[in-house]
C-alpha cells in the first residue's frame, strides 16, 4: 500500500494513533444515519397522510422535523466529522492525538449525549424554536464544553504535528470547528427562566435576532455542512484514487475565499423581510461571490481523479465520493441562484429550499460520508475490503435513484407553489388559496416520500454491509470485481 | 524542510514537495475560466452594490443610485393589480347590492372578488367551500341565525357578532345552568322539549313549563326562531353545536355565544360588498 511506503520513507515511524473512538465513531455514524433517514421517511410519510401523527403531541410533524433536522446534521455529518477528523488529524500530522483516549472519548461520547438530550427534549415540547439550534440552553452549554474539547484535541494534534505543513484537509476541519464554536455561543446566548427549567430567553430580539439566527444558520450550512465535508473530501478521495491533489494552489485559494465570503451570506435567507435592504443586498452579492469558491473544492476534488478514472468502475466506494463532488457542484450553483432577489422572491418558503437543502445533504453530505465509510471501515478493521462490493453497488444505485426523485419532485412542486401563491387572474384577484396550493402539491409529496425510502434502503444495505465486514467474513465470492476486459 | 518536487507522469504537472500519509498536491495553476468568473461574479457584485442600498455606514446606508426599496416594490405590484381592478371595484364601491345582483358583468366580477377574499380570510372557520363546522355556521344551506338577505349578510360581515365593534351583532344567551337560574332537572327537561320541536323526544309538561317561561322570549313558541336577536330555529334539525342530547343539555347549561370578527375595519367596502354577494350566492342566501 502507499501508505505503508510512505510512513517507511519518513522520518521517524508512525506514533501508536487512537483508533478506538474512530471505530466507535464510525459504527455510531451508521446508527444515525439509519436514525436520520427513517425520521424523514416517516415526515415525508406525514405529509402524504397527516393522520399518522396518530393525534399524538409526541408525534407531531412539529416536533419530528426538529427530530430528522438534528439527527441528520449533527447526529449522522457530526458524529461522522468527528471519527473522521481524528483519523484525518492524526495521520496526516503523524502525530498521536492531543489528550490521548481520555480526551477523544470525552468529545465523541460527550456529543453523542448532547444528541441525546436534544432528541428527546425535541419530542417533550422543549425548543427554542430556532431553526437548526432548537436545543435549550443546558444542551448548548454542555454542547459548548464538548465543543472546545473538541478544538483543544484537534489543535493540539496539530500543534505537536511531526509534518512540517499543515494539510489542506486540517484546514478545513479547524475553520469548521473555530467557526462553529462562535456561531453557537453567539446565536444560543440566553437566559434560564430558572436554573431547573428547561426554559429560556434569548438575548437577541426582533430583527437582530432573525439576522444572527440566519448568520448561524448559514453558516451551519458553511462550514459545518461544507467545509468540514470538504476537509473530508481533501483525504479521502486522493487516498481511495491513489493521486495527487489537482492543485495546492487552488485548495488555497478557494478555502481563504471561501472562509471569508461565507460568512456574510446569511441575510439571504432573510430577503424581503423586515431585514433593511442594504443587508439583503450584501447577502444576496457575498452569495453570488461564493460560487466560484465552492466550485473550486468542486475542481479540486473532481480533477484529483484523472489518470484513475477507471477506479469509479470498480470501487463503488469512490463512486461514492465523486458523485457527492458533483452533487456539491450543483448545489452550489444553485444556491446562488437562489440567493438572487427577484429568482428568491419566487423560491422563498417553497419546497424548491426544500429540494435545495436535500440536494445538499443527502448528494453532497451523506454520498461524501458513505465514500469516506466504505473506504474507512475495511482501514479500521483490517479488512481486504467490504464484505460485498455488489452490495455497495446496489447502494450506489438506489441511494441516487432516491435523491433523484427527491430533488425533482420538490423542484416542480416547489416552482409549482411558487407560481400559484403569486397567480393573479385576469380580473386582478389573487388565483389560489393557500389550501390549492397544498392540495396541488400532495402527489410530489408522494413522490418525495418514495425517494426517501430509496435513500433509506440503501442505507439499510449499507449497514448491513458494514456489520458483515466488520464481524470478518470473508469476502462473497459474487462480488469480487469481475476480471476487467481489455476494451 | 525536506521538500522533494516530483513530475507526475499523468498530468506533466510538478507536485509541491509534500507529502502527508502518503498524499502529494501538484502544483497545477489556477483554471483561468474560474479565475475570470470570480472576478465576473465580484465585478457583478460591485455593480450591484452601486445600484442598491448596500453598504452600512455609522448613522445610514448607501442608498443605491436606482433609489430602490422593497416597500416601493412591493406597494408598486399591488398598486398594479389594484388598477386592473379599479375600474370595476370603484362601480362595485358606488352601486347598491342589489343592482349589483341585477347587472351581470358586475355581479360576476363580485363573485370572483368575492371567492378571493373568502379563500384568504373566512375559509379557516366557514371551510373552503362554505359548509362550515361545528360552532362555525355553515353559510350553503338555508338555515340562517343572523338573516340570509343580502343586507343582513353584508351587515353581518361588517360588523361580527359579539365582539368589541360599536355595531357589532349582539345578543346573549344566559348560562341557564352554571348560573343557576335552572335547575339541572329543569334544564334536562327543557331539553327534552327541544328536542321535541324536531320530533325526537317527548316533551313533559315541567319542560313545556321552563320553555314558556324562559325560551318563547327569543325563540318564538313555535322554537323557529327570531333573525332580529340571533336566536337560531330550534326546529328544522340544523345545529351549529351539536343536535344529539348531551350537545343541547350542554348548550342550555353553559350557553355558547360564539363569535365573529367585524370586518369593516380590515377590509375595504367593495371588498366586504363582494364577500357578501358571494356568500349570498352560495346556494342559501334569500
Amino acid at each position: 500500500m502507499s501508505s505503508n511506503t510512505a510512513l517507511a520513507a519518513g522520518p521517524s515511524p508512525a506514533p501508536r494513533y487512537v483508533d478506538n473512538v474512530i471505530r466507535a465513531a464510525v459504527v455510531l455514524t451508521m446508527f444515525w444515519g439509519i436514525a436520520a433517514f427513517l425520521a424523514g421517511v416517516v415526515i415525508a410519510a406525514q405529509l402524504v397522510w397527516p393522520q399518522l401523527s396518530f393525534d399524538s403531541e409526541f408525534l407531531t410533524f412539529g416536533r419530528l422535523r426538529p427530530l430528522h433536522t438534528s439527527a441528520a446534521i449533527f447526529a449522522f455529518g457530526g458524529t461522522a466529522l468527528i471519527g473522521t477528523a481524528f483519523h484525518i488529524v492524526q495521520r496526516t500530522c503523524r502525530a498521536r492525538l492531543f489528550g490521548g483516549e481520555p480526551l477523544g472519548w470525552f468529545v465523541l461520547l460527550g456529543y453523542q449525549f448532547f444528541i441525546v438530550i436534544a432528541a428527546t427534549g425535541y419530542l417533550l415540547g422543549i425548543t427554542q424554536s430556532k431553526e437548526y439550534a432548537e436545543p435549550e440552553w443546558y444542551a448548548d452549554l454542555w454542547l459548548a464544553v464538548v465543543w472546545i474539547a473538541y478544538l483543544i484535541a484537534y489543535l493540539g494534534t496539530v500543534l505537536k504535528r511531526e509534518e512540517p505543513h499543515i494539510y489542506v484537509a486540517n484546514w478545513f476541519y479547524l475553520a469548521f470547528i473555530i467557526t462553529v464554536t462562535m456561531l453557537h455561543i453567539t446565536n444560543n446566548l440566553a437566559m434560564p427562566v430558572s436554573i431547573v427549567g428547561t426554559k429560556s430567553y434569548g438575548a437577541w430580539s426582533g430583527v437582530q435576532d432573525a439576522m444572527i439566527q440566519w448568520w448561524y444558520g448559514h453558516n451551519a450550512v458553511g462550514f459545518f455542512l461544507t467545509a468540514a465535508f470538504l476537509g473530508m473530501m481533501y483525504y479521502y478521495i486522493p487516498k481511495a484514487a491513489n493521486r495527487p491533489v489537482y492543485s495546492y494552489r487552488l485548495s488555497i485559494v478557494h478555502f481563504w475565499s471561501l472562509v471569508f465570503l461565507y460568512i456574510w451570506a446569511g441575510p439571504h435567507h432573510l430577503h424581503y423581510t423586515s431585514l433593511p435592504d442594504w443587508a439583503q443586498t450584501l447577502g444576496m452579492v457575498f452569495s453570488v461571490m461564493l460560487w466560484m469558491p465552492s466550485w473550486g473544492g468542486m475542481i479540486n476534488g473532481l480533477m484529483t481523479l484523472s489518470g484513475a478514472w477507471d477506479k469509479l468502475r470498480t470501487d463503488p466506494g469512490l463512486r461514492f465520493s465523486v458523485t457527492s463532488v458533483g452533487f456539491y457542484g450543483m448545489s452550489t450553483f444553485e444556491g446562488p441562484v437562489m440567493s438572487i432577489k427577484a429568482v428568491n422572491s419566487l423560491s422563498h418558503y417553497t419546497d424548491w429550499t426544500i429540494g435545495h437543502v436535500h440536494s445538499g445533504a443527502l448528494g453532497w453530505v451523506a454520498f461524501i460520508v458513505f465514500g469516506t465509510m466504505y473506504y474507512l471501515v475495511p482501514k479500521m478493521w483490517n479488512r481486504p475490503g467490504m464484505w460485498s462490493t455488489r452490495l455497495m453497488g446496489w447502494h450506489y444505485w438506489i441511494a441516487t435513484i432516491g435523491i433523484v426523485l427527491y430533488i425533482t419532485a420538490m423542484w416542480v412542486s416547489g416552482i409549482m407553489q411558487g407560481l400559484m401563491w403569486r397567480a393573479y387572474d385576469e380580473l386582478g384577484f389573487l388565483q389560489y388559496s393557500f389550501v390549492e396550493t397544498v392540495a396541488a402539491m400532495k402527489p410530489f409529496y408522494a413522490i418525495r416520500l418514495l425517494g426517501g425510502v430509496f435513500f433509506l434502503s440503501g442505507g439499510l444495505i449499507m449497514a448491513y454491509n458494514m456489520w458483515r465486514t466488520i464481524r470478518g467474513e470473508p469476502e462473497v465470492v459474487s462480488a469480487r470485481p469481475r476480471p476487467a476486459l481489455a476494451a | 524542510m525536506p521538500t522533494k518536487i516530483e513530475k507526475d507522469t499523468l498530468s506533466g504537472q510538478d507536485t509541491t514537495g509534500h507529502e502527508w500519509d502518503g498524499v502529494k498536491e501538484l502544483n497545477t495553476p489556477l483554471p483561468t475560466w474560474w479565475v475570470y468568473t470570480f472576478w465576473a461574479t465580484i465585478a457583478f457584485a460591485a455593480v450591484y452594490c452601486v445600484l442598491y442600498p448596500s453598504w452600512p455606514g455609522l448613522t445610514g446606508h448607501t442608498d443605491g443610485l436606482l433609489g430602490y426599496s422593497s416597500r416601493a416594490d412591493l406597494s408598486v405590484e399591488l398598486q398594479a393589480q389594484a388598477k386592473v381592478r379599479a375600474n370595476f371595484v370603484d362601480k362595485i364601491r358606488t352601486t347598491s347590492l342589489a343592482d349589483i345582483r341585477k347587472d351581470p358583468e358586475l355581479f360576476n366580477f363580485a363573485l370572483a372578488g368575492g371567492r378571493s377574499a373568502f379563500q384568504t380570510n373566512c375559509m379557516q372557520c366557514h371551510g373552503a367551500g362554505g359548509a362550515g363546522s361545528k360552532g362555525f355556521p355553515n353559510l350553503v344551506d338555508d338555515d340562517w341565525i343572523w338573516g340570509g338577505k343580502l343586507d343582513q349578510i353584508y351587515t353581518t360581515i361588517e360588523h361580527g357578532i359579539r365582539n368589541t365593534n360599536d355595531k357589532s351583532r349582539q345578543s346573549l344567551m344566559p348560562r341557564f345552568g352554571a348560573d343557576e337560574l335552572l335547575t339541572t332537572a329543569q334544564v334536562a327537561a327543557v331539553t327534552d322539549y327541544v328536542l321535541s320541536l324536531s320530533g325526537r323526544a317527548k316533551a313533559t309538561p315541567e319542560g313545556a313549563k321552563v320553555w314558556q317561561e324562559q325560551c318563547v322570549a327569543c325563540h318564538l313558541a313555535d322554537g323557529k326562531g327570531n333573525q332580529e336577536l340571533g336566536a337560531p330555529n330550534l326546529a328544522n334539525g340544523i345545529w351549529l353545536y351539536g343536535g344529539d342530547r348531551d350537545s343541547i343539555y350542554r348548550t342550555i347549561y353553559y350557553a355558547r355565544n360564539g363569535s365573529m370578527p367585524a370586518w369593516s375595519g380590515r377590509l375595504d367596502d367593495a371588498t366586504i360588498k363582494m364577500l357578501a354577494i358571494y356568500v349570498h350566492a352560495l346556494g342559501g342566501g334569500r
